[in-house]
Protein backbone atom coordinates (compact mmCIF):
# COMPACT_ATOMS: atom_id res chain seq x y z
CA UNK A 1 0.00 0.00 0.00
CA UNK A 2 2.40 2.58 1.14
CA UNK A 3 4.63 1.50 -2.23
CA UNK A 4 1.79 3.28 -4.34
CA UNK A 5 2.13 6.62 -3.90
CA UNK A 6 -0.62 8.74 -4.90
CA UNK A 7 0.12 11.46 -7.22
CA UNK A 8 -1.71 14.62 -6.47
CA UNK A 9 -3.69 14.28 -9.99
CA UNK A 10 -4.62 10.64 -9.05
CA UNK A 11 -5.77 12.26 -5.70
CA UNK A 12 -7.97 14.87 -7.42
CA UNK A 13 -9.59 12.11 -9.70
CA UNK A 14 -10.63 9.86 -7.62
CA UNK A 15 -11.65 12.64 -5.14
CA UNK A 16 -13.79 14.00 -7.93
CA UNK A 17 -14.69 11.15 -9.39
CA UNK A 18 -16.68 9.94 -6.19
CA UNK A 19 -17.98 13.58 -5.38
CA UNK A 20 -19.32 13.48 -9.00
CA UNK A 21 -20.71 9.57 -8.72
CA UNK A 22 -22.17 10.94 -5.48
CA UNK A 23 -24.11 13.18 -6.99
CA UNK A 24 -24.95 11.99 -9.69
CA UNK A 25 -26.61 8.53 -7.88
CA UNK A 26 -28.28 11.26 -5.57
CA UNK A 27 -30.06 12.54 -8.66
CA UNK A 28 -30.63 9.45 -10.42
CA UNK A 29 -31.62 6.96 -7.22
CA UNK A 30 -35.04 8.75 -7.18
CA UNK A 31 -35.80 8.69 -10.50
CA UNK A 32 -35.06 4.98 -11.34
CA UNK A 33 -36.71 3.90 -7.81
CA UNK A 34 -39.71 5.80 -9.68
CA UNK A 35 -39.43 4.22 -12.83
CA UNK A 36 -38.70 0.22 -11.53
CA UNK A 37 -41.69 0.89 -9.17
CA UNK A 38 -44.26 -1.22 -10.75
CA UNK A 39 -41.43 -4.36 -10.48
CA UNK A 40 -41.31 -3.67 -6.73
CA UNK A 41 -45.16 -3.18 -6.08
CA UNK A 42 -47.00 -6.14 -4.23
CA UNK A 43 -50.05 -6.90 -5.24
CA UNK A 44 -52.66 -8.28 -2.59
CA UNK A 45 -54.34 -11.69 -3.15
CA UNK A 46 -57.32 -11.47 -4.88
CA UNK A 47 -61.03 -11.60 -3.16
CA UNK A 48 -63.74 -14.29 -4.45
CA UNK A 49 -65.95 -13.17 -6.83
CA UNK A 50 -69.21 -13.61 -7.17
CA UNK A 51 -70.67 -15.44 -10.87
CA UNK A 52 -74.27 -16.82 -12.22
CA UNK A 53 -73.34 -20.09 -12.29
CA UNK A 54 -75.05 -22.88 -9.96
CA UNK A 55 -73.25 -25.44 -8.58
CA UNK A 56 -75.74 -27.80 -8.76
CA UNK A 57 -76.43 -27.23 -12.87
CA UNK A 58 -72.89 -28.11 -13.32
CA UNK A 59 -71.61 -31.26 -14.98
CA UNK A 60 -68.99 -33.12 -16.44
CA UNK A 61 -68.46 -31.35 -19.05
CA UNK A 62 -66.35 -27.73 -19.08
CA UNK A 63 -68.88 -24.86 -19.19
CA UNK A 64 -67.76 -20.86 -19.57
CA UNK A 65 -68.58 -18.76 -16.77
CA UNK A 66 -68.21 -15.61 -16.47
CA UNK A 67 -67.29 -13.30 -13.76
CA UNK A 68 -67.08 -9.86 -13.45
CA UNK A 69 -65.26 -7.73 -10.76
CA UNK A 70 -63.89 -3.95 -10.03
CA UNK A 71 -60.20 -3.32 -11.59
CA UNK A 72 -58.10 -1.04 -10.08
CA UNK A 73 -55.26 -0.33 -12.68
CA UNK A 74 -53.47 2.53 -11.21
CA UNK A 75 -55.38 6.17 -11.27
CA UNK A 76 -57.88 3.74 -13.62
CA UNK A 77 -61.21 1.87 -12.41
CA UNK A 78 -63.52 -0.27 -14.62
CA UNK A 79 -65.84 -3.43 -14.62
CA UNK A 80 -63.83 -6.40 -16.21
CA UNK A 81 -65.45 -9.43 -17.36
CA UNK A 82 -63.27 -12.34 -17.15
CA UNK A 83 -63.87 -16.28 -18.30
CA UNK A 84 -63.49 -19.84 -16.32
CA UNK A 85 -64.23 -22.59 -17.83
CA UNK A 86 -66.03 -24.75 -15.17
CA UNK A 87 -66.51 -28.73 -14.72
CA UNK A 88 -67.44 -31.36 -12.06
CA UNK A 89 -64.71 -33.49 -11.12
CA UNK A 90 -66.97 -36.40 -9.01
CA UNK A 91 -67.84 -33.55 -5.96
CA UNK A 92 -65.45 -31.32 -6.68
CA UNK A 93 -65.58 -28.12 -8.79
CA UNK A 94 -62.93 -27.39 -11.29
CA UNK A 95 -62.27 -23.81 -12.84
CA UNK A 96 -59.78 -23.61 -15.32
CA UNK A 97 -58.15 -20.34 -16.30
CA UNK A 98 -58.42 -20.69 -20.16
CA UNK A 99 -55.18 -18.54 -20.79
CA UNK A 100 -53.15 -20.30 -23.10
CA UNK A 101 -49.43 -21.38 -21.43
CA UNK A 102 -47.76 -20.76 -24.66
CA UNK A 103 -48.08 -17.36 -25.01
CA UNK A 104 -51.75 -16.31 -23.48
CA UNK A 105 -54.53 -16.54 -25.84
CA UNK A 106 -57.81 -17.94 -24.60
CA UNK A 107 -58.55 -21.45 -24.97
CA UNK A 108 -61.69 -23.19 -25.76
CA UNK A 109 -63.33 -26.46 -25.02
CA UNK A 110 -63.37 -28.93 -27.95
CA UNK A 111 -62.43 -25.57 -29.81
CA UNK A 112 -61.55 -28.05 -32.83
CA UNK A 113 -63.52 -30.51 -34.06
CA UNK A 114 -60.32 -33.21 -34.87
CA UNK A 115 -59.58 -32.59 -31.33
CA UNK A 116 -62.93 -33.62 -29.09
CA UNK A 117 -62.58 -33.38 -25.57
CA UNK A 118 -59.63 -31.34 -25.37
CA UNK A 119 -59.55 -27.77 -24.96
CA UNK A 120 -57.91 -25.79 -27.62
CA UNK A 121 -55.90 -22.29 -28.88
CA UNK A 122 -56.87 -21.18 -32.18
CA UNK A 123 -53.50 -19.32 -32.23
CA UNK A 124 -50.79 -21.67 -32.66
CA UNK A 125 -53.15 -24.95 -32.19
CA UNK A 126 -52.32 -25.16 -28.87
CA UNK A 127 -54.00 -28.26 -27.09
CA UNK A 128 -54.90 -29.47 -23.38
CA UNK A 129 -56.73 -32.51 -21.50
CA UNK A 130 -59.55 -32.00 -19.79
CA UNK A 131 -57.72 -31.65 -16.39
CA UNK A 132 -55.35 -28.83 -17.83
CA UNK A 133 -52.53 -31.20 -19.23
CA UNK A 134 -50.86 -29.91 -22.10
CA UNK A 135 -50.51 -32.18 -24.93
CA UNK A 136 -46.71 -32.92 -25.76
CA UNK A 137 -45.76 -32.07 -29.01
CA UNK A 138 -48.09 -28.92 -29.14
CA UNK A 139 -46.92 -25.65 -28.35
CA UNK A 140 -47.69 -24.86 -24.14
CA UNK A 141 -44.95 -25.99 -22.07
CA UNK A 142 -47.35 -26.34 -19.03
CA UNK A 143 -50.96 -27.07 -18.02
CA UNK A 144 -53.67 -24.49 -17.57
CA UNK A 145 -53.82 -22.57 -14.14
CA UNK A 146 -56.50 -23.47 -12.35
CA UNK A 147 -58.80 -20.60 -9.94
CA UNK A 148 -59.38 -21.63 -6.40
CA UNK A 149 -63.64 -22.10 -5.75
CA UNK A 150 -66.19 -21.40 -3.17
CA UNK A 151 -69.83 -21.91 -3.09
CA UNK A 152 -72.16 -19.91 -1.71
CA UNK A 153 -76.19 -19.92 -1.17
CA UNK A 154 -75.36 -22.77 -4.11
CA UNK A 155 -74.01 -20.15 -6.42
CA UNK A 156 -70.22 -20.65 -7.17
CA UNK A 157 -67.61 -18.14 -6.50
CA UNK A 158 -64.28 -17.56 -8.53
CA UNK A 159 -60.99 -16.87 -6.33
CA UNK A 160 -57.26 -16.22 -7.05
CA UNK A 161 -55.67 -18.27 -9.90
CA UNK A 162 -52.55 -20.40 -9.06
CA UNK A 163 -50.68 -23.20 -10.88
CA UNK A 164 -52.64 -26.27 -11.47
CA UNK A 165 -52.74 -28.90 -9.00
CA UNK A 166 -54.83 -31.75 -11.35
CA UNK A 167 -51.56 -32.27 -13.11
CA UNK A 168 -49.62 -35.35 -11.89
CA UNK A 169 -46.37 -35.38 -12.67
CA UNK B 1 -10.84 -3.04 -16.77
CA UNK B 2 -12.46 -0.11 -17.96
CA UNK B 3 -9.29 1.05 -18.98
CA UNK B 4 -8.86 -1.71 -21.39
CA UNK B 5 -11.79 -1.46 -23.21
CA UNK B 6 -11.48 1.99 -23.77
CA UNK B 7 -7.76 1.14 -24.92
CA UNK B 8 -9.49 -1.55 -27.35
CA UNK B 9 -12.27 1.20 -28.43
CA UNK B 10 -9.61 3.78 -28.78
CA UNK B 11 -6.96 1.69 -31.31
CA UNK B 12 -9.35 0.74 -33.44
CA UNK B 13 -11.20 4.46 -33.71
CA UNK B 14 -8.97 7.21 -32.31
CA UNK B 15 -11.80 8.64 -30.00
CA UNK B 16 -9.59 10.20 -27.59
CA UNK B 17 -9.06 13.37 -29.64
CA UNK B 18 -13.04 13.55 -30.01
CA UNK B 19 -13.44 13.80 -26.09
CA UNK B 20 -10.26 15.93 -25.61
CA UNK B 21 -11.84 18.25 -28.20
CA UNK B 22 -14.66 18.57 -26.20
CA UNK B 23 -13.68 18.74 -22.56
CA UNK B 24 -10.05 19.63 -22.21
CA UNK B 25 -9.47 23.22 -22.35
CA UNK B 26 -7.70 25.50 -20.18
CA UNK B 27 -10.15 27.84 -17.51
CA UNK B 28 -8.60 31.27 -17.83
CA UNK B 29 -7.91 32.05 -14.63
CA UNK B 30 -10.40 35.32 -14.03
CA UNK B 31 -13.25 32.87 -14.46
CA UNK B 32 -11.87 30.40 -12.36
CA UNK B 33 -13.29 30.46 -8.55
CA UNK B 34 -10.56 29.14 -7.44
CA UNK B 35 -8.02 31.91 -8.13
CA UNK B 36 -10.81 34.60 -7.64
CA UNK B 37 -14.16 33.75 -5.41
CA UNK B 38 -16.21 36.34 -7.47
CA UNK B 39 -15.52 34.20 -10.78
CA UNK B 40 -18.81 32.14 -9.39
CA UNK B 41 -20.73 34.42 -11.33
CA UNK B 42 -19.15 32.77 -14.49
CA UNK B 43 -20.82 29.28 -13.17
CA UNK B 44 -24.22 30.09 -13.68
CA UNK B 45 -24.40 29.33 -17.35
CA UNK B 46 -22.89 25.64 -16.19
CA UNK B 47 -25.55 25.54 -13.72
CA UNK B 48 -28.48 26.67 -15.46
CA UNK B 49 -27.35 23.80 -18.24
CA UNK B 50 -26.72 20.98 -14.82
CA UNK B 51 -30.22 21.84 -14.00
CA UNK B 52 -31.53 22.06 -17.78
CA UNK B 53 -30.21 18.24 -17.40
CA UNK B 54 -32.42 17.35 -14.32
CA UNK B 55 -35.26 19.04 -15.93
CA UNK B 56 -35.07 16.59 -18.80
CA UNK B 57 -34.35 13.70 -16.90
CA UNK B 58 -37.12 13.90 -14.53
CA UNK B 59 -39.35 15.20 -17.27
CA UNK B 60 -38.28 11.73 -19.04
CA UNK B 61 -39.33 9.64 -15.99
CA UNK B 62 -42.61 11.72 -15.37
CA UNK B 63 -43.92 10.91 -18.62
CA UNK B 64 -44.12 7.44 -17.77
CA UNK B 65 -46.95 7.85 -15.71
CA UNK B 66 -48.66 11.15 -16.98
CA UNK B 67 -51.37 11.10 -19.75
CA UNK B 68 -52.22 14.06 -21.25
CA UNK B 69 -55.83 13.84 -21.27
CA UNK B 70 -58.42 15.62 -19.56
CA UNK B 71 -60.21 12.63 -17.75
CA UNK B 72 -56.83 11.09 -16.49
CA UNK B 73 -54.58 14.21 -16.40
CA UNK B 74 -55.02 15.32 -12.65
CA UNK B 75 -56.20 11.47 -11.54
CA UNK B 76 -52.46 10.30 -12.78
CA UNK B 77 -50.32 13.17 -11.65
CA UNK B 78 -52.11 12.24 -8.19
CA UNK B 79 -51.08 9.04 -8.63
CA UNK B 80 -47.97 8.77 -9.73
CA UNK B 81 -47.02 11.87 -6.46
CA UNK B 82 -48.58 10.01 -3.86
CA UNK B 83 -48.59 5.93 -5.08
CA UNK B 84 -45.45 5.31 -6.91
CA UNK B 85 -42.31 5.20 -4.82
CA UNK B 86 -40.04 8.37 -4.68
CA UNK B 87 -42.60 10.38 -7.03
CA UNK B 88 -43.15 13.24 -4.40
CA UNK B 89 -39.73 13.44 -5.04
CA UNK B 90 -39.50 13.53 -8.62
CA UNK B 91 -41.95 15.52 -9.39
CA UNK B 92 -40.57 17.69 -6.95
CA UNK B 93 -37.70 18.31 -8.95
CA UNK B 94 -39.24 18.71 -12.11
CA UNK B 95 -41.48 21.67 -10.50
CA UNK B 96 -38.53 23.37 -8.34
CA UNK B 97 -36.30 23.19 -10.83
CA UNK B 98 -38.56 24.84 -13.57
CA UNK B 99 -38.61 27.73 -11.10
CA UNK B 100 -34.68 27.02 -10.47
CA UNK B 101 -33.81 27.33 -14.01
CA UNK B 102 -35.84 30.75 -14.64
CA UNK B 103 -34.17 32.10 -11.91
CA UNK B 104 -30.31 30.32 -13.25
CA UNK B 105 -30.87 31.85 -16.53
CA UNK B 106 -31.99 35.28 -15.30
CA UNK B 107 -28.37 35.05 -13.29
CA UNK B 108 -26.90 34.14 -15.67
CA UNK B 109 -27.78 36.74 -18.28
CA UNK B 110 -27.20 39.57 -15.50
CA UNK B 111 -23.10 38.05 -15.26
CA UNK B 112 -23.56 38.53 -19.42
CA UNK B 113 -24.60 41.79 -19.33
CA UNK B 114 -22.36 43.63 -16.66
CA UNK B 115 -19.23 41.81 -17.74
CA UNK B 116 -20.09 43.16 -21.32
CA UNK B 117 -19.80 39.83 -22.82
CA UNK B 118 -22.29 40.78 -25.44
CA UNK B 119 -20.46 42.85 -27.55
CA UNK B 120 -18.49 42.15 -30.65
CA UNK B 121 -17.99 39.52 -31.47
CA UNK B 122 -20.16 37.66 -29.52
CA UNK B 123 -23.58 39.45 -30.64
CA UNK B 124 -24.77 36.58 -32.37
CA UNK B 125 -24.60 33.99 -28.89
CA UNK B 126 -26.38 36.87 -26.85
CA UNK B 127 -29.20 36.50 -29.63
CA UNK B 128 -29.18 32.84 -29.39
CA UNK B 129 -29.83 33.36 -25.47
CA UNK B 130 -32.33 35.49 -25.63
CA UNK B 131 -33.99 32.35 -28.01
CA UNK B 132 -33.31 29.82 -25.34
CA UNK B 133 -35.08 32.21 -22.92
CA UNK B 134 -38.12 32.44 -24.46
CA UNK B 135 -38.05 28.60 -25.11
CA UNK B 136 -37.58 28.44 -21.40
CA UNK B 137 -40.70 30.81 -21.05
CA UNK B 138 -42.44 28.53 -23.28
CA UNK B 139 -41.82 25.71 -22.02
CA UNK B 140 -42.67 27.34 -18.32
CA UNK B 141 -46.20 28.23 -19.86
CA UNK B 142 -46.98 24.52 -21.42
CA UNK B 143 -45.64 22.72 -18.50
CA UNK B 144 -47.93 24.47 -15.82
CA UNK B 145 -51.13 23.22 -17.46
CA UNK B 146 -50.14 19.78 -17.09
CA UNK B 147 -51.30 19.16 -13.34
CA UNK B 148 -55.14 20.03 -15.08
CA UNK B 149 -55.71 21.21 -11.57
CA UNK B 150 -57.64 24.70 -11.09
CA UNK B 151 -55.07 26.84 -10.80
CA UNK B 152 -53.26 25.40 -14.19
CA UNK B 153 -56.62 26.01 -15.98
CA UNK B 154 -56.98 29.86 -14.87
CA UNK B 155 -52.78 30.20 -14.95
CA UNK B 156 -53.64 29.08 -18.83
CA UNK B 157 -56.74 30.69 -19.56
CA UNK B 158 -54.91 34.25 -18.77
CA UNK B 159 -51.55 33.38 -20.74
CA UNK B 160 -53.73 32.34 -23.89
CA UNK B 161 -55.71 36.11 -23.22
CA UNK B 162 -52.49 38.09 -22.86
CA UNK B 163 -51.56 35.31 -26.17
CA UNK B 164 -54.58 37.37 -27.45
CA UNK B 165 -54.00 40.53 -26.94
CA UNK B 166 -51.41 40.77 -29.95
CA UNK B 167 -52.47 43.36 -32.63
CA UNK B 168 -53.90 41.64 -35.58
CA UNK B 169 -53.36 37.94 -35.36
CA UNK B 170 -53.96 37.60 -31.73
CA UNK B 171 -57.23 35.94 -32.31
CA UNK B 172 -55.23 33.10 -34.43
CA UNK B 173 -52.62 32.63 -31.73
CA UNK B 174 -55.40 32.06 -29.44
CA UNK B 175 -56.54 29.59 -31.40
CA UNK B 176 -53.36 27.89 -32.46
CA UNK B 177 -52.54 27.79 -29.34
CA UNK B 178 -55.51 26.42 -27.37
CA UNK B 179 -57.16 24.18 -30.21
CA UNK B 180 -60.69 25.94 -29.93
CA UNK B 181 -62.51 29.08 -30.29
CA UNK B 182 -63.39 29.13 -26.46
CA UNK B 183 -63.25 26.07 -25.06
CA UNK B 184 -59.78 25.54 -23.05
CA UNK B 185 -60.23 21.54 -22.86
CA UNK B 186 -59.00 18.17 -24.13
CA UNK B 187 -57.27 19.51 -27.40
CA UNK B 188 -55.55 22.27 -25.43
CA UNK B 189 -54.15 19.78 -22.88
CA UNK B 190 -52.62 17.45 -26.19
CA UNK B 191 -51.52 20.63 -27.68
CA UNK B 192 -49.88 22.09 -24.72
CA UNK B 193 -48.22 18.49 -24.01
CA UNK B 194 -46.84 17.95 -27.64
CA UNK B 195 -45.81 21.65 -27.41
CA UNK B 196 -44.20 20.84 -23.73
CA UNK B 197 -42.30 17.47 -24.41
CA UNK B 198 -41.16 17.42 -28.36
CA UNK B 199 -41.46 20.98 -30.11
CA UNK B 200 -40.09 23.01 -27.91
CA UNK B 201 -37.51 20.40 -26.18
CA UNK B 202 -36.16 19.89 -29.92
CA UNK B 203 -35.94 23.90 -30.27
CA UNK B 204 -34.19 24.09 -27.13
CA UNK B 205 -31.35 21.39 -28.43
CA UNK B 206 -30.48 22.86 -30.80
CA UNK B 207 -30.26 26.56 -29.92
CA UNK B 208 -28.04 24.89 -27.01
CA UNK B 209 -25.88 23.47 -29.26
CA UNK B 210 -25.21 26.72 -31.09
CA UNK B 211 -24.67 28.23 -28.11
CA UNK B 212 -21.98 25.87 -27.03
CA UNK B 213 -20.69 25.87 -30.01
CA UNK B 214 -19.89 29.27 -30.11
CA UNK B 215 -18.61 29.29 -26.81
CA UNK B 216 -16.21 27.13 -27.76
CA UNK B 217 -15.19 28.99 -31.48
CA UNK B 218 -14.97 32.24 -29.55
CA UNK B 219 -13.65 31.32 -26.06
CA UNK B 220 -14.73 33.05 -22.64
CA UNK B 221 -14.36 36.99 -22.89
CA UNK B 222 -11.64 38.69 -20.71
CA UNK B 223 -11.14 39.71 -18.14
CA UNK B 224 -13.20 43.27 -17.13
Amino acid sequence: MSNNRVSRRQFLNYTLTGVGGFMAAGMLMPMVRFAIDPVLQSKGAGDFVPTDQKVAELTETPVKVNFSFEQVDAWYKSDVTAMAWVYKEGDKVVALSPVCKHLGCTVGWEGDKNHPDEFFCACHAGRYHKNGENIPGTPPLGPLDEFEVEEKDGLLLIGPVRPNTLVKK
Amino acid sequence: MLNKIYDWVDERLDITPIWRDIADHEVPEHVNPAHHFSAFVYCFGGLTFFITVIQILSGMFLTMYYVPDVENAWKSVYYLQNEVAFGEIVRGMHHWGASLVIVMMFLHTLRVFFTGSYKKPRELNWIVGVGIFGVMIGLGFTGYLLPWDMKALFATKVGLEIAGSVPFIGDMIKVLLAGDTTIIGAQTLTRFFAIHVFFLPAALFALLAAHFIMIRRQGISGPL
